[in-house]
């Protein structure tokens, strides 16, 4: 739920176009072959083949793969995908070595399942006799951009567990407690995540639940959320997408090919000093599960709806201007507007990357909706980044007589895997 | 209980069936080998009555109008193999391991009643599947447990049908979860003889359309909802109890004629765990006694039994899966035993006490049991 979070804009993404001799900005416009291509850029910085080619095919049915190995893990910078499958993990496993083999074994199916690929030795052919490696239900399927990206929550690194607690970054806090946060417990914290992001919502079920399977012994699911309708985009130029709410959400988010920006606010430097240098090149995560308070929010007047967010709904253009990239100019808008509470400006410069999903999942027992936004944010720091904007949206932003805080868990995403000898986390561990 | 769900045997049939349609096994028969099944609303044709013993391929075609469904069976009607839902004017195969003797088989238009019979004969000693002498001692030996298991149940069953028959509601309820116990342990080739078990141990939410629970309802369940929701025990109960004793006398005298094979005697002990996984863990078998654990217990006990007699074979096959295994069955028993005082009882916590966190973990113990288990045929049938 914070809008403007980036404090560059689509100019600097343009320009990163240009530099690497891409698409015409033309030909990013959101089709499949390009999102490959700023996923490819952002995930190792290998540009995969570009085409120019304009024809309109949906993301989904073009379907391509993005590349798995790399500087740092895909999913984070990658052009966002239309569909999420979350999930958090508890290690039920006390073997350090046995930890070790799962995240191998998991890393071998991620390489397989994002080429489009079964996992093991398939879902078919095997002995008949017994259930198949694969369970089948992504046959067929291309790979939909999949991308599959690994976090090790606060709890692995507890004393007397694995042996981690002197590599346990400073940056990986445990989050306070906000104001009006009503979290759920069975439903937070976790300590091994899993994003799976494809443009098929099949394509990332298949790929948690073959992870879970694999799991089974050493792990167990925690909770995990299903997503749609991506929340915000790291393609710059692609339409803004709405959140549940209606309006348009996540305008200024970082551009994945916007390096100088992810280095600064997203990426860990190499130069780390506490014992967490095996983080270099990945990212914190915070994960919170925003129910929002729909039936409430559809009774109030559209002129108190865009006072809240500090922008139309029409046009997503911030108050005062006519266009949604438009500067907004926070003292515009009323004080205690949600885009200008959660603006970088008004943060001393505390910018996230977003990635966060709507999410619906039935109605609750009332009959009310049970729908929101599933917010995942990527930053260097989780105490630069999250925690003050979401201070300031805690105490302030008025849109919390509307949404509710139910969900919350924060993980260490550890860099991306080199190539094929390597694994999740293999740094954490050596 | 689950309705409808698949029994060991048709488990095998329904995998050796897929093995046919896929053509991923080695060559099936399926050609002029083959038996032809014309299925249809009032008729079953049979193309040939006699065949060659050994695998054995059925074509079926329904040309009737309604659903139906194909057994294979031994002349007292145990099951051989069988397909359901074969839909109207589709066709289906089944592939079986048939050994020399007589047979019927039974096509069941609307799916329902004793079906349209054939006599049919396998002749000659086809090449049945080669076992090794390791095995055949593991599938004796849990025969006779099964055996055992019957026999056992029987006189607390007994003692179960006593108190209530004397209208003694407290002994009753004491002696309900134990008179279950062997059932339990042995539940997959309990279901393989499909009468019996919606006979004896039938939810009120397993009963069919058109099935009155007041007069269809029969078995444990029925009298662990008098005993614990209404707390009376009247006439029809007493009737029960002596129809309960009836039907299970019926499963001792069968149950050492059942058909097992190493992998159905893997694939049994992975289905106990589906059943803790699917009924127990969830509370709904032992609605009104709450005597889930005690039920759980028995699958899980039922399970080891069949994989330590499976082990000799399964350890050389695949070390790092029976290492797995001894793992999680321990881990599994450990869990268990926090439910209960006496580590040689079946005195178990009332499941109504156990909360949601402990539910969880002892679902994610179900699952990383189950997980394992689920590849233990394959490791016996390497």
């Amino acid at each position: 739920m914070s809008d403007d979070t980036n404090t560059t804009g689509a100019a600097t993404a343009d320009a990163a176009g240009e530099a690497t001799g891409g698409p015409s900005r033309r030909a990013v416009l959101g089709w499949g072959g390009a999102g490959l291509a700023l996923g490819a850029a952002a995930a190792g910085g290998t540009v995969a083949a570009l085409t120019d080619t304009t024809d309109a095919v949906p993301a989904a049915l073009s379907g391509s793969a993005v590349p798995f190995h790399g500087k740092h893990q895909a999913g984070i910078a990658t052009a966002v995908q239309d569909r999420l499958h979350f999930a958090a993990f508890d290690v039920k496993t006390k073997d350090r070595a046995e930890l070790v083999q799962l995240l191998k074994d998991w890393t071998r199916a991620a390489e397989r399942m994002t080429a489009g690929l079964p996992v093991g030795e398939g879902a078919v052919g095997g002995l008949p006799q017994a259930p198949p490696d694969d369970t089948g239900e992504a046959l067929g399927l291309k790979p939909s951009r999949l991308t599959l990206t690994v976090g090790f929550g606060p709890g692995l690194f507890a004393k007397d567990r694995f042996g981690l607690e002197g590599r346990r970054p400073e940056a990986l806090i445990d989050l306070e407690a906000f104001p009006g946060d009503n979290l759920d417990p069975a439903k937070s914290g976790g300590d091994l995540c899993v994003q799976a992001c494809a443009d098929d919502p099949q394509v990332a079920v298949h790929a948690i639940r073959q992870l879970a399977r694999i799991g089974f012994g050493k792990t167990a699911v925690r909770w995990s959320q299903l997503g749609f309708g991506k929340t915000s985009s790291t393609t710059p130029d692609e339409q803004t997408p709405r959140n549940m709410m209606g309006f348009k959400d996540g305008t200024r988010n970082i551009s994945g090919t916007d390096t100088a920006a992810l280095d600064k606010h997203v990426w860990v430097a190499d130069e780390a000093k506490d014992g967490s240098a095996w983080m270099a090149g990945g990212s914190y995560l915070v994960a919170r599960r925003i129910r929002m308070n729909i039936e409430i929010w559809d009774r109030t007047p559209l002129q108190e709806q865009e006072d809240i967010f500090g922008r139309d709904k029409a046009e997503g253009a911030p108050v005062g201007k006519s266009k949604e990239r438009d500067e907004p100019f926070l003292k515009a808008m009323k004080p205690e507007a949600h885009v200008r509470l959660a603006h970088p400006d008004t943060n001393n410069g505390a910018t996230i990357l977003r990635r966060g999903y709507s999410f619906t999942d039935g109605t609750d027992g009332l009959g009310r909706l049970d729908a929101g936004l599933f917010f995942l944010a990527y930053q260097r720091d989780v105490r630069k980044g999250f925690v003050p904007i979401q201070r300031n949206l805690a105490k302030s932003d008025v849109l919390n007589e509307y949404i509710q805080h139910v969900s919350s868990a924060v993980f260490a995403i550890p860099p991306g895997v080199r190539d094929k000898d390597d694994w999740w986390g293999r740094a954490l561990f050596a | 209980m689950r309705p409808a769900r698949l029994t060991v045997l048709t488990a095998v049939a329904a995998v050796a069936a897929l093995t046919a349609v896929t053509g991923c096994a080695e060559k099936s028969g399926a050609g002029d080998g083959a038996v032809k099944i014309a299925a249809s609303d009032s008729a079953c044709e049979v193309s040939k009555t006699e065949f060659p013993a050994g695998k054995v391929t059925l074509e079926v075609e329904n040309k009737g109008s309604k659903v139906t469904e194909v057994y294979v069976l031994f002349p007292d009607d145990r099951i051989v193999a069988e397909r359901e839902n074969i839909g109207p004017g589709t066709k289906a195969s089944i592939t079986a391991e048939i050994k020399a003797g007589d047979y019927e088989i039974a096509c069941k238009p609307g799916m329902k009643g004793d079906g349209i019979r054939q006599k049919v004969k396998a002749t000659g000693n086809g090449a049945v599947e080669k076992r090794s002498p390791e095995l055949d001692a593991a599938v004796a030996e849990y025969r006779k447990y099964v055996q055992e298991q019957a026999d056992q149940t029987l006189p607390k069953a007994q003692a179960f049908a006593d108190a209530v028959k004397a209208g003694d509601v407290e002994a009753a309820k004491k002696a309900y979860a134990a008179s279950r116990i062997g059932w339990e342990r042995t539940e997959p080739v309990a279901e393989s003889f499909g009468d019996i078990d919606p006979k004896v141990d039938v939810r009120e939410d397993g009963l069919e359309a058109g099935q009155d629970p007041a007069k269809d309802w029969t078995g444990w369940h029925r009298l662990e909802k008098a005993l614990w929701v209404d707390n009376k025990i009247g006439d029809d109960e007493k009737k029960l109890a002596d129809t309960l004793i009836t039907d299970l006398t019926d499963w001792q005298k069968k149950v050492g004629q059942a058909e097992i094979t190493p992998t159905s005697m893997a694939n049994g002990a992975k289905e106990l765990l589906d059943e803790v996984a699917s009924g127990k863990v969830t509370g709904e078998e032992e609605r009104y006694s709450h005597t889930d654990l005690v039920d759980f217990k028995a699958n899980v006990e039922g399970a080891q039994k069949a994989y330590e007699l499976l082990k000799p074979v399964a350890a050389k096959n695949d070390p790092a899966l029976s290492a797995e295994l001894d793992k999680q069955f321990a881990a599994m028993n450990t869990l268990l035993d926090k439910y209960r005082a006496d580590k040689n009882g079946y005195e178990f916590t009332s499941y109504e006490t156990v909360g949601p966190d402990q539910r969880k973990e002892l679902s994610d113990a179900v699952s990383a049991l189950g997980e394992p288990l689920s590849k233990l045929a394959a490791a016996v049938a390497k």
